[in-house]
């Protein structure tokens, strides 16, 4: 018997929210979080648009903290203290708290790492010399430096991991938190992912890949997955956590669980860095085993939160990927993507919207894919405004792909 | 050039900007890393943040010299001299 685990805790900050509250809010009522860009770096740039997220983390944490960590750091820990706090966890002193340090741990993920104290500390090193680069720019920009900073926030002493993907990380972070309490190495894994990568260099980058919107002049509609206008994903950045907890964890301290984090699948493509499989048989594999994993088949799918970018080929890809592995029963799944309002937090995106997948299987309502003038024909029930779940016991999944052809697919189901 | 009372205020707002101490706590007799509370990194910030402040230069090798307010007051104003 499989030991099921069950999702306790949720934490995020978004370009829509500064919480789970605020952001699942924003996500029903269709409200974008994108921008146009006030830095000065941006002026030169072809996209001039992102989203940033709603709340600045220096306005959430202590100064101090805040400058010993690199802003990926800061948008992870924002995230981590709500999901702890949520589980119904406390900080530190162990006063009260059940909880064993040595039977928990974190597997928290980026896609970039720490890019702006990198970038800022080579500016310094060049403008003011070596003595000027900062002590502490290893431990920020590492990409381990989120994941450490929560574990030793909240006290993980069963392991703390940094899984790297690309734009899979989160999902990755995850499948590895799942797989942890399963072969009962840790009782509560405080899983997610973290982007700040709102930088020139990263969307110059990515610009020069061909990637990015250029929708500069209309901000609101450029994140549009599945719409026949699109031209490609805007940056997001933002952090996502989820608390998991193996049954018999949450059942003797009196948790409230979510959903059931079912089962994962994790694939590679084999195919290209950049460019997915066209017949997306990389993601039909990962969806197809994350179904085995949980056990599910695909008619209890009624819902997908779908990678779905807003990039031209993508999009496509994955939608004959999700009816590959649903078959006739991808009929019945009502699918979305919420990049549609967030934008793409790439190492977060996972994590952001397996948060937003399990609210809606608790809540039975999906939010909606804005944007969504003229959809293509990809033959799938997108959901071009807020739907409703029926009632039962249902299932969803979290799709997340990744350069370098990683696949992770998550399974959910309610409880 | 600063005499040694206007040190040890400029130091005390420079600890309390990179290590969070409270500035009046930061007197001649607190050593850094054990009354102060300061970490190793931190006080490689303090002494460059300081350097920048006063115009001085700071050896790393004098930096193990420096256990209390005191002492790095002491080396700032004589690095002026």
């Amino acid at each position: 018997m499989t030991t099921r685990v069950l999702v306790t805790g949720l934490g995020t900050t978004s370009p829509v929210g500064g919480d789970v509250t605020s952001t699942w809010a924003a996500l029903l009522s269709g409200q974008s979080g994108v921008d146009t860009l006030k830095h000065d770096w941006a002026s030169d740039l072809g996209t001039q648009i992102a989203a940033e997220v709603a709340v600045d983390p220096s306005d959430v944490l202590e100064r101090v903290k805040a400058r010993r960590l690199d802003r990926s750091g800061q948008l992870a820990l924002v995230a981590a203290l709500e999901a702890w706090k949520d589980a119904g966890f406390r900080l530190g002193d162990g006063d009260g708290d059940a909880t064993d340090p040595e039977r928990v741990a974190v597997a928290l993920a980026s896609g970039i790492g720490g890019v702006q104290t990198l970038l800022s500390n080579y500016d310094a090193l060049r403008e003011k010399g070596p003595r000027r680069v900062s002590p502490l720019a290893i431990p920020m920009l590492m990409p381990n430096g989120p994941a450490a900073s929560i574990g030793l926030t909240i006290g993980a002493k069963a392991g703390v991991h940094t899984p790297v993907s690309a734009c899979a990380s989160g999902n990755e972070a995850i499948s590895l938190g799942i797989d942890m309490i399963r072969l009962g190495r840790a009782d509560v894994v405080v899983v997610g992912g973290t982007e700040a990568a709102v930088h020139a260099l990263p969307m110059a980058a990515f610009g020069q890949m061909m990637a990015l919107s250029k929708r500069n002049d209309e901000p609101d509609k450029a994140s549009r997955p599945w719409d026949k206008g699109r031209d490609g994903f805007v940056m997001g950045e933002g952090a996502a956590v989820l608390v998991l907890e193996s049954e018999a964890h949450a059942q003797a301290r009196g948790a409230t669980a979510y959903a059931e984090a079912a089962g994962a699948g994790i694939t590679a493509d084999s195919h290209d860095i950049a460019q997915p499989d066209p017949a997306g048989l990389g993601a039909t594999r990962a969806m197809k085993r994350a179904l085995e994993d949980a056990r599910l088949d695909p008619a209890d799918v009624v819902h997908i939160n779908a990678h779905a970018t807003s990039t031209p080929q993508g999009d496509v890809a994955e939608a004959m990927a999700i009816r590959e592995a649903l078959g006739g029963a991808a009929d019945r799944a009502v699918v979305t993507s919420t990049k549609s309002m967030t934008g793409h937090l790439l190492g977060a995106a996972g994590a952001l919207e397996s948060v937003a997948t399990v609210l809606a299987l608790r809540d039975r309502v999906v939010p909606p894919t804005i944007n969504l003038d003229d959809p293509e024909d990809v033959g799938l029930d997108l959901a071009s405004t807020r739907r409703e779940l029926p009632s039962g016991d249902l299932a969803a999944m979290n799709n997340s792909f990744g350069f370098g052809g990683h696949n992770v697919a998550i399974a959910f189901r309610s409880v | 050039m600063a005499n040694q009372t206007e040190i040890l205020n400029d130091l005390a707002t420079i600890v309390e900007d990179i290590a969070g101490v409270d500035a009046a706590d930061v007197q001649l007799d607190k050593e850094f890393i054990g009354d102060l509370d300061v970490d190793s990194l931190s006080m490689v910030e303090i002494v460059v943040a300081a350097e920048e402040k006063f115009g001085v230069r700071i050896p790393d090798d004098e930096v193990k010299n420096l256990k209390t307010v005191g002492d790095a007051v002491n080396y700032i104003d004589q690095a002026q001299g």
